[in-house]
């Protein structure tokens, strides 16, 4: 065979990727070959390829089980690194480790954002020396990672496992997409946990995507295939700018379906409704992109479009735990509106909040420091803010949803909405316990009927608006078109960060 | 199989009584917590077996409201 001929029958190989057998074991679990996954993800025609031969000398390691390039999303360029799960199990070796690093380092240069498509046994023991502990060992991965963050968008799709060091690659991104069934993230096999500590727990249990997307928060999508989760990461690219220094593209403005907010919007405090309603009837028909939505559901974030620009909501969910901000929820909505922030979108807060959870359990979790990570997030976001008051905020809750204090644009307020440090009943007991307790108790029904009329005058919203502390009232029906107009009026906002290296936020 | 409590809180009602069949994803109990009512809905179908407490009592994060058969 003359050279030109063994190299493209090695070229073709090497496409082919692993063993038969692995693409046949793949396929019963309903995973794609890794070439398939990229042609549903990047346009067509549109991907180039290096270090295709990486590692070829070795013969059994086709591209050394990565596979590395550039391609187009929508006419968009961006970075791809994709395991090949059928190359022993998409384990790192060196090579597999310096196509990683040489791809971010390109991300970096010509700022745009950069895809993860993890299906990885984690690393080769075997090549230790050569992948693990070095200045471009798997360590400089995540280094580079760190270094991209707030500057490209990272995402993250994991179709199969990420074991171990591996994991922390999910961890980094901004957002990883998880297939169901088949992904999973775990410091620790199960058969280690077996040896070490003698937990017997299975790997779904212990690390699979159902997991991380409802109890640890790693998971931001759960898809139950990989063209969904393929997908889902497009609609979010489409979300997303090509770096920090620009804002997400608009789209064609979409109307959103009638619906009676009236109705929708119970004018009883205490009555749960589902804010998704409300969100939806906010923004442009379809637009909505929901993250961690299996996550702590009482806060409810998500990307969507007002009038075909991108916005960022942030919603308390009464629906869900009647609202209430918790450890986990503080995470979630933290995360996100520094998300946001980074890629220049806007934040709309709908506030509907009876405050942060009280109790030895929440406060033995560090609810307050977790509850001052989110206010620190919305104290740091510098993107145009919205805060708008559904019903109530009460005591942090406020604060947590971008109260007058931070720096809102605008508090926007509706009709019904009340803002207080507490609730009528609870403040009522509050201040009169003392007094309420020396009364008979035939005389205490009609005193503290009395007192909370008192108190619902003192926290009317014609009152805090009369004070300056809400810019507006309006009506629900009016919402959406009040948020546009005022979006369009605050395109950019100067962000001067004051003189210091960082500051030191509670996490 | 038992539904448990979200968080802490007063349980203001039951809506479903033992031997009614319930469905998945039914209200089978509303909490009060925060001020606020706080429904508790079966992850998955069953027949009630029992409530584990009366109106009125107060529960913590994960005590059982309803036992399903």
């Amino acid at each position: 065979m003359s050279s030109r001929d063994e190299i493209a029958a090695r070229r073709a190989a090497i496409e082919a990727g692993g063993a038969e057998k692995y693409h046949r074991q793949a396929h019963e679990r309903g995973k794609l070959f890794v070439r398939r996954r990229l042609a549903l993800l990047l346009d067509e025609g549109s991907f180039v390829e290096d270090g295709l031969f990486a590692n070829d000398l070795a013969g059994d390691l086709p591209a050394d089980g990565v596979i590395t390039g550039l391609g187009r999303i929508d006419g968009r360029p961006c970075a791809v690194m994709a395991n090949d799960s059928t190359v022993k199990a998409g384990s790192w070796g060196s090579r597999t480790v310096e196509k990683i690093l040489r791809i971010q380092e390109q991300a970096e240069r010509l700022e745009i954002p950069l895809f993860y498509l993890v299906d990885s046994a984690g690393a080769r023991i075997t090549d230790q020396i050569e992948m693990f502990p070095g200045r471009r060992g798997a360590g400089r991965i995540f280094y580079n990672q760190v270094q991209l963050s707030g500057r490209i968008p990272q995402i993250c799709i994991l179709f199969g496992p990420s074991a171990a060091g591996g994991a922390y690659i999910p961890a980094f991104t901004d957002v990883t997409v998880m297939v169901e069934g088949n992904a999973s993230m775990y410091l620790g096999s199960p058969r280690m946990a077996e040896m070490v500590i003698g937990e017997k727990v299975s790997l779904e249990e212990m690390g699979g995507a159902r997991m991380h997307a409802t109890v640890s928060g790693l998971g931001d999508a759960l898809l139950a295939s990989e063209e969904e989760a393929i997908a889902w990461a497009r609609r979010y690219f489409a979300l997303m700018p090509q770096n920090f220094r620009g804002a997400p593209s608009a789209a064609v403005p979409a109307a959103p379906p009638a619906a009676d907010l009236d109705a929708i919007i119970p004018e009883n405090q205490n009555q749960p409704f589902d804010m998704h309603l409300l969100i939806g009837a906010l923004l442009d028909e379809g637009s909505f992109l929901e993250v961690k939505e299996l996550f702590a559901p009482e806060m409810i974030v998500g990307l969507g479009r007002l009038e075909g620009q991108v916005v960022g909501i942030v919603a308390n969910q009464p629906k869900a735990k009647g609202g209430v901000l918790f450890v986990d929820s503080s995470d979630k909505a933290a995360r996100f509106i520094w998300l946001c922030d980074a890629y220049n979108i806007p934040l709309v807060f709908l506030a509907d909040v009876p405050g942060f959870m009280i109790g030895t359990k929440v406060e033995r979790q560090g609810i307050i420091r977790h509850g001052a990570k989110l206010i620190t997030a919305v104290s740091e976001a510098t993107v145009p803010k919205y805060c708008v008051v559904v019903r109530k905020a009460y005591g942090a809750g406020l604060y947590a949803m971008a109260g007058p204090a931070f720096s809102p644009e605008a508090t926007i307020a509706l009709p019904t909405a009340q803002i207080a440090v507490m609730g009528p009943e609870a403040a009522v007991n509050a201040v009169h316990y003392n007094h309420i307790q020396e009364l008979r108790p035939e005389e205490r029904p009609a005193f503290v009927a009395q007192e909370r009329r008192r108190y619902q005058e003192d926290i009317d919203i014609r009152r805090l608006a009369s004070e300056l502390i809400v810019d507006q009232i309006v009506q629900p029906a009016e919402l959406r078109e009040e948020l546009v107009r005022r979006l369009s009026a605050t395109p950019s906002r100067h962000a001067a960060a004051p003189p210091k290296r960082h500051g030191v936020p509670p996490v | 199989m038992e539904i448990h409590s979200p968080m802490a809180g007063i349980v203001l009602r039951f809506s479903v009584a033992v031997g009614e069949e319930v469905a998945s994803g039914q209200e089978v109990a509303v909490l009060e917590s925060m001020k606020m009512e706080v429904p508790v809905t079966a992850e998955a179908g069953g027949r009630v077996e029992a409530l584990s407490c009366e109106p009125g009592a107060f529960v913590q994060e994960g005590d059982a409201l309803v036992v399903l058969a």
